[in-house]
């Protein structure tokens, strides 16, 4: 009876998921629903849990819950923690989440909803899912090993060496990028930087709470630190309005990026209870509560999308980023569908706290389908905006003047509409002076937000929902910038110290000083970069983050088909290999497109080619304003096409190591010495912490 | 109804990545009776230097 009714139940839900992608997909013209973007994601999700993660459990892995895990093997009662599966789930879904799945559908909806939902909505099925889902398995084996020591161990030495290295040029680029989302998003805006500044002092006021005042009470320190920041959020508005203040609070984009590098360098040295702890709890409750109003919000709302299902910008020539829907998309999107990064987690803290190998797909494979969640919802907000609003925000000052009425022509020219006044009135509303040219994917989101909650809410607050927003995109950002600069210091470090082991030594203050400086000084440059690129920086900065995190989650891969492969199960490692093999296809089309493409809108190369040519020529291209920056500007577009060039190198590395293993086993001269930690029964270990 | 609060406020500080130095005590004391404890200044000191000195614990 109960098999009759859960065939039932799924056959309706597998109906509701095929209907709502018919629905889409038969789009001709006409406007539609977010509610059926939400019904075919949510409903194929979840048929997606209930059929592919159960068989990834059972027959690649044969999870068994009788087989102790780390946590209950090595329970230590802080590292090692056998936890209830809820919590594992949103300390999990709280460490993946962070701004990528927000920015990078914001930025791809310049396709319209479609390429973007698509890739979101299958792509994390077959690909981002399963990688979570596979390394956390591979990990919960091997007593958590990291994935750095899982290349190593199963691929071999070159390929974990490689790995690292990737990782480290990985997180320049994911931290300057990110950088730079947040200095477009306080360009200009008093009420922004006020509001950001002052979560700073906030964040130290908490962490000497509690180490003084009131030492281990969290929840206390935090419910005052939310309180404070709602104040920040007022005081912003206050200064935004204030004559004086306002003018010395309005900061370009060069100081801001200063800054963050100030920021960064300081965050990375100071004590960790002092910053980056206490600013780590707050965020973590205003990321969950954000992701929970918004998804409130939009099924309270359930707006319609007012961008096409498809714009003409799939042939490659949008204004946001420059290349057509493939391989573009794929790239643009990043962690919402597969993200690299999900891997080292998935390897990190969370199989230390897996209390049973049969919460492991709820872990792995859910939080990541909540994660792709957050990305839909991400995209129907920023798909809220009519056409004409949306590129307004997001193209940069090159592709539309300085003027409103000179970007009302260019959006013309697309085949859009921006009504006179429009835009001027919509930054009013939000409390800015203007919402031109503000690239980055911040703060379109943030409008789109802020439209929802005021629809939901009603009382017209636009402008605090705004900053809000604001705030929110700016706090996750800052502590994946501030915790990254931290480790990024603690990887230079462990490599200096292969020269020089002194220089490892993490109580030595020049070693200290010098590493951090060492890291800003590599991420500040490519922020610095795209902060003064006339052409908005995201569009050559995004791209090469894109790559990088799916040339991350190719090497994930790599390491889950080696584990597949080695335990003997090479019939199934089908369902590592496919995403592996798209992944590598879409991220070589894209490497070798920004390598090499003869289009300079496209091509690293080709643009620092025509730099040169200008500059021969002694004219100025649009939107730049002294010759002397054309040199720069050459000079940057050869260090991108180094850095886009080096990571696809890495990747053919561990490519190439990792077939010579598979070959191996498979041939049969290599042994299945699988490097599983052998099985113990969960019965042999007492009941307990 | 104390009680439940108590436990949801544990819950909470759990997910948030909050280090608990009760359960700390309470395995030590089960599993590892005579080695010396880590103060409770100690544990937090040694946690939070685990957390933000290896990469994978934060993401994008």
């Amino acid at each position: 009876m109960a098999s009759v009714r859960s065939v039932v139940l799924w056959g309706l839900v597998a109906l509701a998921g095929a209907g709502a992608l018919g629905r889409l997909a038969l789009l001709r013209g006409e406007t539609i629903s977010a509610a059926w973007l939400l019904t075919a994601a949510v409903a194929t999700w979840l048929v997606a849990y209930r059929v592919y993660a159960r068989f990834i459990a059972a027959k690649v892995f044969a999870l068994d819950a009788t087989r102790a895990t780390p946590a209950v093997r090595l329970a230590d009662g802080h590292d090692f923690v056998p936890t209830n599966k809820w919590v594992v789930f949103g300390h999990h879904f709280a460490a993946i989440a962070g701004p990528g799945p927000l920015v990078g559908p914001t930025l791809a909806a310049q396709f319209g909803f479609l390429p973007g939902a698509l890739w979101i909505i299958v792509g994390v099925v077959l690909g981002g899912a399963v990688q979570d889902f596979v390394i956390l398995c591979a990990s919960v084996r091997r007593d958590g090993r990291s994935l750095g020591q899982m290349a190593r161990d199963e691929i071999g030495p070159v390929a974990g060496v490689t790995a690292l290295v990737a990782v480290l040029g990985i997180m320049v680029v994911l931290i300057s990028v990110l950088a730079l989302v947040v200095v477009n998003a306080l360009k200009d805006s008093p009420w922004g930087v006020v509001t950001i500044a002052l979560t700073i002092p906030i964040a130290m006021f908490m962490g000497l709470y509690l180490r003084w005042l009131r030492p281990d009470r969290v929840l206390e320190a935090s419910a005052i630190g939310l309180v404070l920041l709602a104040g920040a959020l007022w005081a912003g508005q206050w200064v935004s309005l204030h004559p004086t203040w306002a003018p010395i609070f309005t900061l370009s984009g060069p100081v801001l990026a200063l800054a963050i590098m100030a920021y960064g360098f300081a965050a990375s040295v100071l004590p960790v209870w002092l910053l980056l702890a206490p600013r780590d709890y707050l965020s973590a409750f205003v990321k969950i509560g954000v992701v929970i109003a918004l998804a409130v919000g939009i099924v309270a709302v359930l707006p319609p999308l007012a961008m096409p299902s498809v714009t003409r910008f799939v042939d490659g020539t949008g204004p946001v980023f420059s290349g057509k829907v493939f391989p573009f998309v794929f790239i643009t999107i990043a962690c919402g569908a597969i993200s690299g990064f999900h891997s080292l987690i998935a390897s990190g803290t969370t199989p230390k706290l897996l209390a049973s190998e049969a919460d492991a797909p709820l872990v792995g494979y859910g939080a990541m389908l909540t994660e792709a969640l957050v990305a839909i919802m991400a995209l129907v907000a920023a798909c809220v905006l009519s056409p004409g609003v949306y590129f307004a925000i997001n193209a940069p000052v090159a592709a539309l003047g300085t003027t409103a009425q000179s970007a009302a022509e260019a959006i013309r020219g697309w085949g859009f509409t921006l009504a006179p006044g429009e835009i001027e009135a919509l930054a009013r509303s939000v409390g800015e002076t203007s919402l031109l040219s503000r690239t980055g994917g911040a703060p379109s989101l943030a409008v789109g937000m802020a439209h929802l909650f005021d629809r939901a809410l009603g009382g017209g607050a636009m402008a605090l929902w705004y900053h809000f927003a604001i705030m929110f995109e700016a706090l996750f950002i800052l502590t994946t910038l501030d915790a990254g600069t931290r480790v990024g210091r603690f990887m230079l470090q462990d490599l200096g110290g292969q020269l020089w082991p002194r220089v490892r030594d993490v109580t030595w203050a020049p070693a200290i000083w010098g590493a951090s400086a060492l890291f800003v000084a590599m991420w500040g440059w490519f922020l610095y970069q795209g902060v003064t690129d006339p052409l908005g920086g995201i569009n050559s900065l995004w791209p090469l983050f894109g790559m990088a995190n799916q040339l991350l989650a190719a090497v994930a891969l790599c390491v889950g088909t080696t584990v597949i492969v080695r335990m003997g199960r090479a019939r199934y490692a089908w369902v590592t290999l496919v995403p592996l093999a798209w992944l590598l296809v879409v991220v070589f089309t894209a490497g070798w497109q920004k390598l090499f493409s003869p289009d300079p809108r496209i091509g690293f190369l080709a643009h620092a080619a025509r730099m040169d040519e200008l500059l021969a020529a002694g004219t100025l291209p649009a939107g730049v304003k002294t010759l002397a920056a054309l040199p720069r500007m050459a000079f940057n577009d050869r260090l991108d096409a180094a850095v886009a060039a080096f990571f696809l190198l890495s990747v053919i590395v561990i490519v190439t190591d990792s077939l010579r293993t598979w070959w191996g086993v498979v041939r049969g001269g290599r042994p299945l010495a699988s490097t599983e930690v052998p099985a113990q029964p969960v019965t042999a270990y007492v009941a307990g912490d | 109804m104390r009680a439940r609060l108590l436990a949801l406020a544990r819950l909470v500080r759990t997910i948030i990545g909050v280090p608990d130095y009760e359960r700390y005590l309470r395995h030590m004391r089960a599993r590892h009776p005579g080695c010396r404890i880590m103060t409770r200044a100690e544990f937090a000191a040694a946690r939070l230097e685990a957390r933000y000195s290896r990469p994978g614990s934060r993401c994008c």
